[in-house]
Formats: structure tokens, sequence, C-alpha cells
């Protein structure tokens, strides 16, 4: 429980996709530009990685792995080492969920699904999404851990995201410099936001 | 004074726009406000506001409220040089010994800060106001005596740049420019802001036996590490000082302890916050959250050393952790920051609070920084907006749900 407990916070404070690793830039930089609608592909991303990671980790363990098939009792398969199909085989999940996740945000919440546009379907080449999953492959992570890990690190591109957009919603009121408006003062607040995370850096946890 | 009025009237023309000197408009209009009441009125049409306070008197009251910590750190500086070498003095020397040091430090962050800061008003004509007194004085006074001074110069012109004049000057930044410039360093030259690097000793001086330039929150950190007793360990370790009495708690609170030039001395702070309170420049709210939110957390984490878990930092009695480090002087300056904090009144009690919180957790469980109250504010300019939203909001959705009744 502990061992879960520490994950979590690893996850979404200390190892952050956006802060810690620069995992998933072009959605966070190009939709945090209100508060909904960030809030909204946060969700989306929290749902797509939390799923996707223990999925891809039961594929890992009782697939992909070296020695992985001998669950099925065939000789032939117990020596089958399928790792080099990882890659593959995660985009090919990660795609399928975020098919799912589309379908599902168009009925419930349209509204939400004109304001994510493109960006829905890009989650799927979100890099944090696959990073994720490739960072589950290098830990020792068991079912329970991989789960919270996936939650953690969507939670912490969810806080991410979000504080983003409140701060550029807080920014209308600034007089940026015009060659700097846009993207260009938003990589400079990212920065600049990094810094105050930095106090996670290091946490004995 | 009728003198230097009359002078400034007959310049005044060749600083209005298409004058001579049109250009340096602002530049005069900074010396002119400086010390005379602003002539110019709202136009007809607009919002009216009369008051004898403007945003440069504003920001004068902060220097003033700064001014109890900046001499109360020079006169430290000379005490804690004094003590480390075990010579006697007597107050004069050590305040004068003090200025010496600190005066080149905040001169060069003036300068450096006040030519970024003229720079960009020529450049984007906007007005020059006192808000950068209040930054070049702050910077000065979170740094240690011994830095040095052209890292002042570059954490000053990185922190006004980057932190201030990309997003268009006062008023507009996102993260408090005094601590940036401290981050910035820190992160840049550890080696100059960590350490044993609070006292001034200058190459070939002696020091008294058992020395060390150690601040309370580094030998806490040191005795968390050591395997001593949970619950009184951490009391033990500070009254094991080398000087008498050096981190007992009434001394923490007087100040006259090792660390950067004016966070010592929580007694100064207070008269600061007094200040900043009567005239209404601070907001008591976030001072008093942030002082909670660390005292709170405190006596929770001294729960879990009760009983026997954790290490020695956890048992430092709640009240320690107000008087130590920087987190008065953080919760007074740095916190009040009317740009960077929250501008909900709801949203300063977290806001405040939160700081104290994550400034008791770094300074407890993590080990890379003994200090947390630097990070704590950055990371809750980061999130200010973001409580300001979720107040608004429900603020909103409050106000809808009466007016469909």
């Amino acid at each position: 429980m502990e061992g879960l407990i520490s994950i979590g916070i690893r996850s979404i404070f200390i190892d952050n996709m956006i802060f810690a690793y620069f995992l998933g830039m072009c959605s966070y930089l190009a939709v945090s530009k209100n508060v909904k609608t960030a809030f909204g592909l946060g969700m989306a991303v929290v749902f797509v990685l939390g799923l996707t990671i223990p999925l891809n980790w039961l594929l890992l363990h009782y697939v992909l792995n070296p020695g992985a098939l001998s669950w099925t009792g065939i000789p032939a398969l117990a020596s089958v080492d399928l790792s080099f199909l990882s890659f593959i085989v995660f985009i090919a999940v990660i795609a399928a969920f975020v098919q799912l996740t589309e379908m599902a945000v168009e009925k419930f919440t349209p509204a939400l699904y004109g304001a994510l546009g493109i960006f829905l379907p890009l989650i799927a080449v979100n890099c944090s999404i696959l990073g994720g999953a490739l960072f589950m492959q290098g830990r020792p992570y068991n079912l329970a851990e991989a789960s919270v890990f996936g939650f953690g690190s969507g939670i912490g591109w969810l806080l991410a995201i979000v504080a983003l957009a409140a701060i550029r919603e807080k920014l209308k009121y600034s007089n940026v410099p015009k060659p700097l408006r846009g993207l260009g003062i938003t990589f400079i607040i990212v920065g600049l936001m990094s810094l105050g995370f930095l106090s996670f850096m290091g946490f004995a946890v | 004074m009728k003198a230097l009025r009359s002078l400034l009237d007959k310049q005044k023309p060749h600083f209005a726009e298409g004058g001579k000197y049109g250009k340096f408009h602002y530049l005069f209009e900074a010396a002119e406000t400086f010390m005379f009441v602003p002539d110019h009125t709202t136009p007809a049409k607009g919002v009216q506001v009369r008051d004898a306070i403007d945003l440069k008197r504003y920001m004068m009251t902060v220097v003033i409220a700064i001014l109890p910590t900046l001499f109360f750190g020079m006169w430290n500086v000379g005490h804690q040089h004094y003590i480390a070498t075990g010579e006697q003095a007597d107050f004069l020397t050590k305040f004068l010994l003090g200025a010496k040091l600190v005066l080149p430090v905040v001169i060069v962050a003036y300068t450096a800060g006040g030519i970024v800061e003229v720079i960009f008003s020529l450049w984007r004509k906007h007005p020059i106001n006192e808000g950068f007194l209040v930054t070049g004085i702050l910077i000065p006074l979170i740094l240690p005596v011994t830095i040095p001074l052209w890292q002042v110069a570059l954490g000053t012109v990185f922190a006004v740049l980057i932190a201030k004049e990309v997003f268009g000057g006062t008023g507009m930044n996102i993260l408090n420019i005094a601590m940036t410039a401290r981050a910035f360093l820190y992160f840049a030259y550890p080696t100059e802001l960590s350490g044993n690097v609070w006292t001034y000793l200058p190459v070939g001086s002696k020091t008294v036996d058992g020395y060390s330039g150690a601040t309370a929150l580094s030998v806490l950190n040191e005795a968390s590490v050591a395997a001593v007793d949970v619950q009184n360990g951490a009391v033990a370790a500070l009254s094991d000082s080398w000087y008498p009495d050096l981190f007992s708690f009434g001394n923490m609170f007087f100040g006259a302890i090792p660390g950067c030039i004016g966070e010592t001395s929580t007694l100064m702070c207070l008269i600061g916050a007094a200040i900043l309170i009567i005239t209404g420049t601070g907001n008591w709210k976030i001072i008093f959250s942030v002082f909670a939110g660390a005292w709170a957390m405190g006596l929770l984490l001294n729960l879990f050393a009760a009983n026997g878990l954790g290490n020695a930092f956890l048992g430092v009695p709640a009240h320690y952790h107000l008087v130590m480090g920087g987190l008065a002087f953080g919760a007074v300056y740095m916190a009040t920051d009317p740009v960077s904090a929250s501008q909900t009144e709801t949203g300063k009690w977290f806001y405040g609070a939160l700081i104290g919180i994550f400034t008791v957790l770094i300074r407890v469980f993590n080990p890379a920084y003994p200090e947390g109250i630097m990070l704590a504010v950055l990371l809750m300019n980061v999130f200010a907006p973001l409580i300001d939203y979720f107040v608004v909001d429900a603020n909103k959705k409050r106000r809808l749900k009466r007016a469909t009744v």
C-alpha cells in the first residue's frame, strides 16, 4: 500500500510528464487557451493513460516478454520473445482506446468534442501516452503499480494543463511584446512553471 | 521645493509628446512623480477614482516596510562575522561592516534592474514606477552576503527580463520577480547559494573552535539523516550549537542567526508586516494563513514523530518552523505580492495556507533543499490563477442558483 501511494505521488508531482519529461507538449501548448477545454482534454488523457497502461502491462507480461507465452502450455511458444513488437502493440492499443474515448466524448459532451477538435484523435500520438507505456515497460511494476502509475501520470498532466490554462486566461490582461504573443510567451510560462515544480525534485517518498 | 517644481515645469514641455526629448517622456515622468503627486487626471469618460495613493506611493510603502529587515540584516552580517572570528565588537562596528558588505549588493541589484527597466520603458513606452525599487531591494535581502556581485546582476537581469518585462511590465507578471531571481541563481550557481556561505569570512581569517556556518535548517537536515531520537533529536541538535544559544527559539525569533541577509529576523518581518497591514498594502489573510498553514503542518508531523515514525526533522516543534529560515520573510514580503498572489478573497486563504504547508513539506521531506519557502511561493504562484478560477466559478454557480429560485 505504501509503495502504491509513493508511486502515485511520484508520478503526479515528482516525475510529472510535462515538467520532468516534457512529454505531450504539442497538445499541452495548443489546447491550453481556456480552463474548460483544458480540463476536458486533461480528463481524456487521464482516462486513456489510466486504462492503456494496465492493458499494455497485461499484453507485455502475458504475450510480449520473452517466455511470457508459457501460460499457454505449448512448449514451442514458451521460448518465444515478441518484445520487438512492443512499440506497435502499444500504439495499436492506444489508438483503439482513443477511438473509444472519441466516440464517448462525441456522444455525451458534443460541446467539448467541438472544442477539442483535432486534438482528441491526436491523443493517440500524444507522446506522454506512449511514453507512459514505455516507462512502464522499463520499470519492474506489477499490475496494481502500473495502474496507479498510469492514473497518476494522467492526473499530473491534467494538473499541469489546467494550471497553464488558468495562467493563459489571466494573461489576456498582460501586455506581451508583439513578437512573443501566442506560443512564444507560452514557452516562457512553461519554463517558469517548471521552476516552481522543481520543488518536488528530490522529494523522499 | 518650489524651485524644484518650477525647474521641472520648465523642462516638462521638452519631454511631452512631440517635444525635443519626447522619447524620454517616461524617464522624466518617473523622476517627476517620484517627488510630486502626478497632475494628470482621469479623462471625462471612464472610471473616476479619487485617492491619494497610487501605484507609486503603494510601492514606496512596501520599500519602507522592508527597511527594518534591511537594517537588521546589516547589523546581523557584522554580528555573524565577529562571533565567528571570536572578536569583540560594539554595535556600530558590526553595523558598519554589514553596511559595507550589503550596500554594494543593493546598489548592483538596483543598477542592473534599473537599466533593464529603463530600456524596456523607452522601447515599449510604459511608465517606470517604484515597483522596481521593491524588487531591487528584495533580491539582495534573499541572497547570502558572500554572493559574487556579478551573480546578483545576472539574477536581477534575468528576473526583470524574463519574469516581468516579457509579460508587459509591472502588474502583469505571473511569478514573484524576486523569488524568480533567487531560484534562477540557486539552480544555476548552487555552490554560491547553499552550504556554508552565510557568514562573511575573508580569506585567511581565523574562526573560533568548533565554528560551523550552518543554518538552523541545515543542522536539522543533518540530524534527520543521522540516527537520532525522533521525538527530541531535533531540539537536541539545535541546542548543541557552537555558539551559546545560537538556535534557541528566542534567538531565532530575534534573528541573530546565519542566513540570507534579510530573512533571519522574524521580529523585523513582523514589524514590516504591521506596516503593510496598517497601511492596507499587504494582505493580512495571506500572511496569517501562511503562518497558520506551516504551523498546522508542523503539528501534524509532530504527531507522526510522537509515535516514533520518520526522522528527527518530523519532531521539530511546530512553532520552530515559523522562526527558522525565510518563512516569515517569504510570508510577509513575497507571498503578499499583489500581482502573483490569488486575487480573490477566498482564494487568498487557500493560497497562503498551501504555501505554508508546502514550505514545511519541502523542508522535512526533501533532503535536496534545506529551505522550502522559495519554491513553495513559486509553486503557488503557478497555481494562484487556477485557485481564482475555481473561486470565481463557485461564486457564479452559487449566484445562478439563487437567481433561478
